[in-house]
């Protein structure tokens, strides 16, 4: 692996990182789409701080671009509180517009200046490590780990800084304010923090992939967890794995670094989707499937406790008068056999007495609710989650 | 004994989108009663509450907690939001939400340690909620998550509670739980104002009542100004008589 490969997965999973961060707070805020609307209307701020500067690592750019970014998101908060259109409308209108002044600025101006449309949208990570920065005739590393790298520190210190306000006007806006932490001043801060990433990340992925850095992993670790620093920690890993694996599997198929990693962003996200633990597909259908079981295997019990005569209890009753299918009888009687509910002497099936007592709590839980008494049996049984 | 004024509202405007919600009000809250605000709804009940404590701004009027403007007075105010304006998917556990209380009290930048946490779950046990404390909030009832919010304010341990519709959605037990809870802090010398629905409670849970309706229709003790006139005032029709046998 050369010194530039090294450089350029480095730099992708610094972005990746920074992207998750803010990411992580915008996807529980429900507000993806505004990073998708900043993430195009700095354009025109880039373009002119790329006028000005003549370097797209310019802090002054960087500075420009995220105002652009932040009257990105008044623009919107304005057009939304007049009533008239909803906020995704808002968004549609305001960051064409802007994007759409940016695309005629490179236009126009295109013959003067090194930046084009394509590597706008797309970004180009695989010239990153040319660009260098060089201080009293050292070379220090590549230009845009440097932004990159700083733009992480800043984001990390707020996020530790403010853990705390970020997560309470996240999760109840009101309280937030009644305590005195101003939500207008956090919401502003965060967005603060989303432009200047995007624009960091912006060189790196361009202006359509870093929305899927900032979204994607975020999705992901929600998907999977239930503790805000596992999903920040969570979306963090998937981001660097997605940047690291992506950048390779671009170098095997010689293709666009941006878009082989938001790919397997989109793989990852796929995978969670798919296989996590509680809210994944195969996680859910199973327990769908557990808990009609389950309601069967109570309606069996149930039918137990209310009938003594043998023949009621024959396992052949099962069949003809719950009216059940013998597959589903088998798996019954199995479940319940298991759990020790039941015995079966000569085909006649008895209860037994825990699962005499499993019925009737079931029963009252199903009857009035109350879930204290049932609390051990949820482990066992989905029906009982919920 | 003159009782003391916990809470001054004088000549309160607010309005959204320059529609008036709330018009003109002037309500004086005597320190230590448990206080039901009644009125239709669109009434601005919701919203004299947020006015009050500072959430929404009004274009006329002033606000004072114990003689002083809100924002000197925020240790002093506890507050329940409505339980649904709140995404109970968001990834928390109920001893974590309860720790919210606590940070007004920490203020800006500083973290919760052990004795927040300790106060937590002493909040979590008055509320009986103590055996899920570590229960991510979406996986309980909409009663336990109403006493999850129930004790996110206990555990301010202010001098004056405002509750926005307590009992919306709860089962009868967690209902009697709060009212329980809600008349030990009268009992404590604390002031308790509510904004409540179900009128046929109003005598049996509360000692004090405004009855609101954009404007102040009347406020005061329960058992002198809850009437069939106020009542009538407030939500243009007799009720009472409005109900067929």
């Amino acid at each position: 692996m050369s010194n530039a490969q090294l450089e350029i997965q480095v730099i992708a999973s610094l972005v990746a990182i920074a992207c998750a961060i803010p990411g992580t707070f915008l996807v529980l805020r429900k507000m993806a789409m505004i990073s998708d609307a900043i993430s195009h209307s700095i354009l025109p701020g880039i373009v002119i701080g790329f006028f000005i500067t003549h370097d797209l690592n310019s802090p002054l750019l960087i500075l420009l671009a995220a105002l652009t970014g932040i009257i990105t998101v008044v623009l919107v908060e304005y057009i939304q509180k007049t009533g008239l259109v909803k906020e995704d409308t808002a968004i549609g209108l305001v960051f064409p517009a802007l994007f759409s002044i940016g695309v005629i600025l490179i236009a126009k101006n295109a013959n003067d200046v090194h930046l084009d449309v394509d590597a706008v949208l797309l970004g180009e990570l695989a010239f990153a490590p040319f660009d260098r920065l060089i201080i009293g005739g050292t070379d220090v590393g590549p230009k845009s780990l440097w932004v990159v790298g700083t733009i992480l520190l800043v984001t990390v210190a707020l996020l530790f800084t403010f853990y705390k306000e970020l997560k309470v006007s996240t999760f109840d806006k009101g309280l937030a304010a009644s305590l005195g932490f101003s939500p207008a001043i956090i919401h502003y801060g965060l967005m603060s923090v989303s432009s200047v990433t995007t624009v960091g990340a912006f060189d790196a992925v361009g202006a359509i992939l870093v929305v899927a850095l900032m979204i994607a992993p975020a999705a992901s670790a929600y998907l999977i967890t239930k503790d805000l620093k596992k999903m920040l920690i969570l979306a963090i890993t998937f981001g660097v794995f997605s940047a690291i694996f992506g950048y390779w599997v671009a170098h095997w198929l010689d293709a666009s670094i941006s878009g082989s990693i938001t790919t397997i962003l989109g793989l990852v996200f796929l995978a969670v989707y798919l296989f996590a633990p509680e809210k994944g597909i195969i996680a859910v259908l199973y327990r769908e499937k557990q808990q009609r079981t389950e309601v069967s295997l109570l309606t069996f019990l149930l039918h137990l406790k209310n009938h003594d005569d043998l023949s009621e209890r024959h396992v052949k009753h099962l069949n003809e008068h719950i009216n059940w299918q013998k597959v589903r009888s088998k798996t019954v009687l199995d479940l319940a056999q298991k759990n020790n509910m039941i015995t079966i002497k000569n085909n006649i099936v008895s209860l037994t007495q825990k699962g005499d007592e499993f019925t009737s709590k079931a029963i009252d839980y199903i009857i009035t609710n109350e879930d204290a008494q049932i609390e051990d049996m949820k482990d066992d049984f989905f029906l009982f989650r919920g | 004994m003159k009782q003391e004024i916990a809470v001054k509202v004088d000549d309160l405007t607010v309005a959204y989108n320059y529609k008036p919600v709330l018009w003109d009000i002037d309500l004086e809250i005597p320190e230590g009663v448990l206080m039901a605000i009644v009125g239709p709804n669109g009434a601005g009940k919701s919203t004299l509450i947020k006015a009050i404590l500072g959430i929404l701004k009004p274009i006329a009027g002033s606000i004072s907690i114990y003689g002083k403007p809100y924002e000197d007075q925020r240790k002093l105010v506890a507050y329940v939001p409505q339980k649904g304006s709140v995404d109970w998917d968001f990834p928390t556990t109920a001893l974590d939400v309860v720790m919210m209380g606590t940070y007004g009290s920490l203020g800006w930048i500083k973290r919760p340690g052990q004795k927040q946490k300790k106060a937590a779950l002493e909040a979590l046990e008055k509320v009986g909620m103590l055996p899920f404390k570590n229960r991510q909030i979406s996986q309980l009832s909409g009663g336990q998550q109403q006493r999850i919010f129930l004790a996110r304010a206990l555990v301010q341990d202010a001098s004056i509670y405002f509750m926005d519709e307590p009992f919306q959605g709860v089962d009868a037990s967690t209902e009697i739980a709060i009212i329980n809870i809600l008349k030990a802090l009268r009992k404590a010398g604390k002031t308790v104002i509510v904004v409540h629905h179900d009128l046929q409670t109003v005598p049996e849970y509360f000692d004090w009542v405004t009855f609101l309706n954009v404007k102040k229709i009347a406020t005061g003790p329960v058992k002198d100004i809850f009437n069939d006139d106020n009542l009538t005032k407030t939500y243009g029709i007799n009720y009472k008589v409005s109900i067929q046998e």
